[in-house]
């Protein structure tokens, strides 16, 4: 599966592993973890109104279009948010 | 068409009372300050619960459970009404004995409460704090959206031909030979034989300049909504005592409120953050799962509450022709459309059969 | 004393610290980033390593010299990030951060919070693959990464050009920039623009590189339709009316800036319709004084008019509190400042003409185009609820279908819902009222 984003520059950071509903994937220290999400898939969460897939859009905190969540049931802005070493991350709802 | 009836107040109760006096062959006139149904009527909680009310406010709670149950008959749309049921909790063994009191002295009056143990609460409502005592459940209760109640009564009340006309504040009502003299602040007057004072935290001071006083202050529940979340519990409840009422709406946000808000400016109520800090710990504590859902609004509104906390219905005892229904003290959303149909009856036929002893205005001045 | 509280640390906020301090003042300075600077000098996270000028470009020297003096700061200021300002009440600020929730005395209260993404509804808007174009930027800055492979920018306002430009300087595929404002616009908004020449020959720089290096730029565009389960193209039409689709697997959408106000509303600031930004602003005085309750703003949470003038504004309204505290302040300076504020108001309106807001997309927005992203509120419920259910202004339409009322409160959504009632009514924009904030202004945790 290709992701939305590409990296374009600050290639050089070292590689951090999360996991995403259970798969193993990597990223680099200091993506978001819409950025980490994004450069593997191309959506964060779905909508709770039944109108497809999301994939953040502001990328600012502003739009709250990127909420997701982690095995222990926090829920958090993935743009807003550094990913983490080890973080288990879910989609939502 | 001149109008033969003055409304003051376009909430839920002045609504109501327009389209039963409409479809009882009336010519209401409606006169509201702001926007219809935009006050109490379009912020409250959106509980539409019987249980828990005096005994006396049974009949008329009763008959509005009713008009609920058969909203798309009577105005064309459910406004989305639930009959979901009510779950009334008890925290402790003291709680519970009340609780399941009040279950046995409602039952002759025809409200059927279920009561259930500590045991039972656990086996139905795995999410809930499990150190619950227990509960009363009602069956027939429901709940529903608040934002679109007083502007669809308005709207069917159109239809049966009643004048609703919004910006329009009444600034003086004054006993004249033919009935009332009407004053709005645009300076327009109408004359009427007959008004209803139906405008909600602001009845009592326009009852007061016509000599009817009933103490009372304003109150400002606050409210709480989160972000939509994935199916947690559908039915509304409420804790006995002044603890945290909560309901999920269908598309997932869960509602609740505890506590008031306080008043910013003259008729301008804001929640609290300290008081919505409270009913999150409150809720969190209810339904542990809720703990890392966001909070994503606040909000609050103004209601009238009388000193014994049940309201006036009913008509005045100085002026042959005037009728209030005010002081709804935080419960009116459910009886809001009774109380219009009685106002009907009471300006068309001078009674109603629904009985309204205890909410006589009289009980503030006799003795 | 109660300790002033300045919110943003932009350049309006960073420059009101650096002006409370000189006037013997330690503000708390609550910033929702995890860095000073802003949206225009947003810091990467640690370990990143490109420099100024690959980050900030022309504005690098600014962006150090404010980023530099406001680390320098130190404990001269309480200053706390990734903290959010969540409520505003008469007597107290309401915190959301690393120390969990916090009450602060309401003290004179500096609101610099800075502008986001103002937006119009484009049929597949929400598809993922579609970003706002300020998103796009930070992207770029703040992750070193691209929205796509191949993307589109469209949309209009000076952005669009700067955004596209150092997407493509950084090594991105441009597919196209579709300006939705007509090539004319720009022309008859000259003699506003001239009031800053360095900026105009940037803008103009930017359109000549763009079309040098060979990527389509249009005017007078209406984008129609993104296509794709995730972005695969947009279609639009060109001036001539004539049906394009551009291939693209991203597309960055932006319509100018709006201001982000609600902690002003929250604080009680009275607001006034802006017909320039079509928008309804705080009703301050020139130096961001508001008419009561201690509060002041600046910068593009007051009107949007870029950093410099966050920067200038910043400081004006920080003597604009010393003032009022009793402070003794430099007159002169002040007055020079003013002057500034007053160019910057020129520039900022001849790029309002420049770029106007294309609103008429809303006319023909098809019923299944989604208006609220939040709560999924289509351009048909909308004119439904005005039509049919006669919601007389943005607060009844919210009240009765929903735009508006989700997590972002408005945010995305509430210009374009305005306007599209006032359009539906045939009415002016301020016509339709504005959306009230509400706390929490971003979502809190419940427990
Ligand atoms: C936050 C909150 C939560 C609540 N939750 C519940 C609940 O869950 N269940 C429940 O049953 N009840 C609830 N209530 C109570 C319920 O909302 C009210 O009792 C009910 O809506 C009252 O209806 P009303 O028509 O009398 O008043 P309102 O809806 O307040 O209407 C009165 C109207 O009169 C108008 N008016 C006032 N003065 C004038 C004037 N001079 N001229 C013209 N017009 C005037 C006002 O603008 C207003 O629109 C709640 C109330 C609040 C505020
Ligand atoms: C995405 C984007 C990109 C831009 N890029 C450019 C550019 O390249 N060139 C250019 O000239 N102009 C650009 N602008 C315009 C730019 O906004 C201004 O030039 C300048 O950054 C405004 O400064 P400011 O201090 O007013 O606000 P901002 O720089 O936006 O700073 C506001 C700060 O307030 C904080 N904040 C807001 N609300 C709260 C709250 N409730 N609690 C806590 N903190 C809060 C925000 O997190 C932010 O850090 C851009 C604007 C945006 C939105
Ligand atoms: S992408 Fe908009 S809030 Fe995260």
């Amino acid at each position: 599966m290709t992701g939305q984003f590409v990296r374009l520059a600050e290639t050089e950071r070292p590689e951090i592993g999360f996991t995403l509903d259970g798969m193993k994937l990597t990223a680099l220290a200091g993506d978001t973890v819409l950025t980490a999400v994004l450069m593997q898939r191309r959506a964060v969460r779905r909508s709770e109104f039944g109108d497809g897939p999301r994939a953040g859009f502001c990328l600012m905190g502003a739009c709250q279009d990127c909420w997701i969540g982690d095995v222990d049931g926090r829920r958090f802005r993935a743009c807003s948010t550094l990913v983490t070493d080890g973080m288990a991350l879910v989609t939502l709802p | 068409m001149t109008p033969d009836i003055v409304i003051v107040g376009g909430g839920l109760v002045g609504c109501s009372a327009a389209l039963h006096l409409a479809r009882a062959g009336r010519r209401p006139l409606l006169l509201e300050v702001g926007r219809i149904g935009a006050a109490a009527s379009g912020v409250n909680f959106g509980g539409v619960r019987v249980q828990g009310r005096a005994l006396f406010e049974l009949p008329l709670a009763l008959r509005s459970r009713a008009i609920w149950d058969n909203l798309v008959d009577i105005v064309g749309t459910d406004c989305e009404y639930r009959r979901s049921g009510h779950l009334r909790l008890a925290k402790t063994p003291a709680d519970l004995d009340a609780v399941a009191a009040y279950a046995e002295k409602v039952r002759p009056a025809g409200l059927d409460l279920e009561v259930i143990d500590g045991a039972e609460i656990r086996r139905r409502h795995p999410a809930f704090n499990a150190t619950l005592a227990g509960a009363t459940w009602s069956a027939g209760d429901g709940q529903a959206n608040p934002r679109l109640a007083g502007p669809a009564f308005a709207r069917a009340a159109r239809a049966a031909g009643a004048e609703i006309r919004d910006n329009a504040k009444v600034v003086a009502i004054e006993p004249v030979a033919a009935g009332f003299a009407v004053a709005t602040a645009d300076g327009q007057r109408v004359t009427v034989p007959q008004v209803i004072n139906s405008a909600g935290a602001w009845a009592p001071d326009l009852a007061a300049s016509l000599g009817d006083a009933a103490p009372g202050r304003a109150i400002y529940p606050n409210m709480v909504v989160t972000e939509p979340l994935p199916p947690l519990i559908s039915c509304s409840l409420g804790t006995y005592g002044n603890g945290v009422y909560l309901r999920q709406v269908e598309r997932g946000n869960v509602v609740f409120g505890m506590g008031r808000g306080r008043l910013a400016a003259p008729d301008r109520a804001v929640p609290s953050a300290e008081t919505s800090l409270a009913a999150m710990a409150e809720a969190a504590w209810l339904l542990p799962r809720l703990a890392h859902a966001h909070v994503i609004r606040t909000w609050t509104g103004i209601e009238g509450e009388l000193a014994d906390g049940q309201p006036v219905i009913g008509p005045s005892p100085r002026h042959q022709g005037l009728f209030h229904a005010f002081g709804l003290s935080g419960h009116g959303f459910q009886l809001a459309p009774a109380i219009g149909a009685v106002l009907a009856e009471l300006a068309t036929a001078g009674s109603s059969p629904t009985p309204l002893d205890g909410f006589s205005i009289t009980r503030f001045t006799a003795g | 004393m109660t300790a002033v509280i300045i919110v943003g640390a932009g350049p309006a906020g960073m420059a009101a610290a650096l002006t409370l301090v000189e006037a013997g003042l330690r503000p708390i300075v609550v910033d929702e980033a995890q860095r000073a600077g802003g949206q225009i000098f947003r810091r990467p996270p640690p370990g990143f390593t490109r420099p100024p000028a690959a980050l900030y470009g022309a504005d690098a020297a600014a962006a150090t010299r404010l980023h530099l003096a406001f680390d320098a700061l130190g404990d001269r200021i309480d200053y706390r990030p990734q903290t959010l300002v969540w409520a505003v009440e008469p007597d107290a600020v309401h915190l959301q951060g690393p120390q969990g929730r916090v009450r602060l005395d309401r003290g004179p209260l500096l609101l610099a919070t800075g502008a986001t993404d103002r937006l119009l509804p484009v049929d597949g808007w929400t598809k993922p693959g579609v970003f706002s174009l300020g998103g796009s930027q930070v992207a770029l800055k703040a992750q070193g990464v691209a929205i796509g492979r191949r993307v589109a920018f469209c949309g209009t306002g000076p952005l669009l050009y700067l955004v596209a430009y150092q997407y493509a300087k950084a090594g991105a595929e441009v597919a196209a920039v579709l300006d939705t404002s007509a090539f004319g616009d720009g022309i008859r908004a000259l003699p506003l623009l001239a009031a800053d020449p360095a900026k105009l020959a940037r803008g103009i720089y930017y359109l000549g590189w763009l079309r040098a290096h060979g990527v389509p730029v249009h005017h007078g565009v209406r984008p129609l339709t993104v296509h794709g389960e995730s972005v695969t193209g947009l279609t639009w039409r060109d001036a001539g009316r004539r049906l394009n689709e551009t291939r693209c697997d991203a597309l960055a959408l932006g319509f100018g800036l709006r201001s982000e106000t609600q902690l002003a509303d929250l604080a009680g600031v009275p607001f006034r319709f802006d017909p320039i930004r079509r928008q309804y602003l705080p009703d301050i005085d020139q130096d961001g004084r508001a008419p009561a309750g201690a509060v002041y703003l600046a910068g593009d949470g007051a009107a949007v008019r870029g950093a410099a003038a966050a920067e200038t504004a910043g400081r004006l309204a920080a003597l604009a509190l010393a003032a009022d505290l009793g402070r003794p302040v430099d007159t002169a300076a002040r007055d020079a400042l003013r002057g500034r504020m007053a160019r910057f108001e020129r520039f900022a309106r001849g790029l309002d003409a420049a770029f106007p807001f294309p609103v008429d997309l809303l006319d023909t927005a098809t019923d299944d185009t989604l208006l609220c992203r939040c709560e999924a509120v289509t351009v048909g419920t909308m004119r439904h609820a005005v039509g049919e259910l006669g919601a007389e202004d943005v607060n009844r339409a919210k009240a009765f279908v929903r735009p508006g009322m989700g997590r972002c409160q408005g945010r995305m959504c509430g210009l374009a819902t305005s306007e599209l009632h006032a359009r539906l009514r045939g009415l002016p924009p301020d016509q339709a009222g504005r959306l009230r904030g509400q706390a929490p202004v971003k979502p809190v945790p419940l427990a």
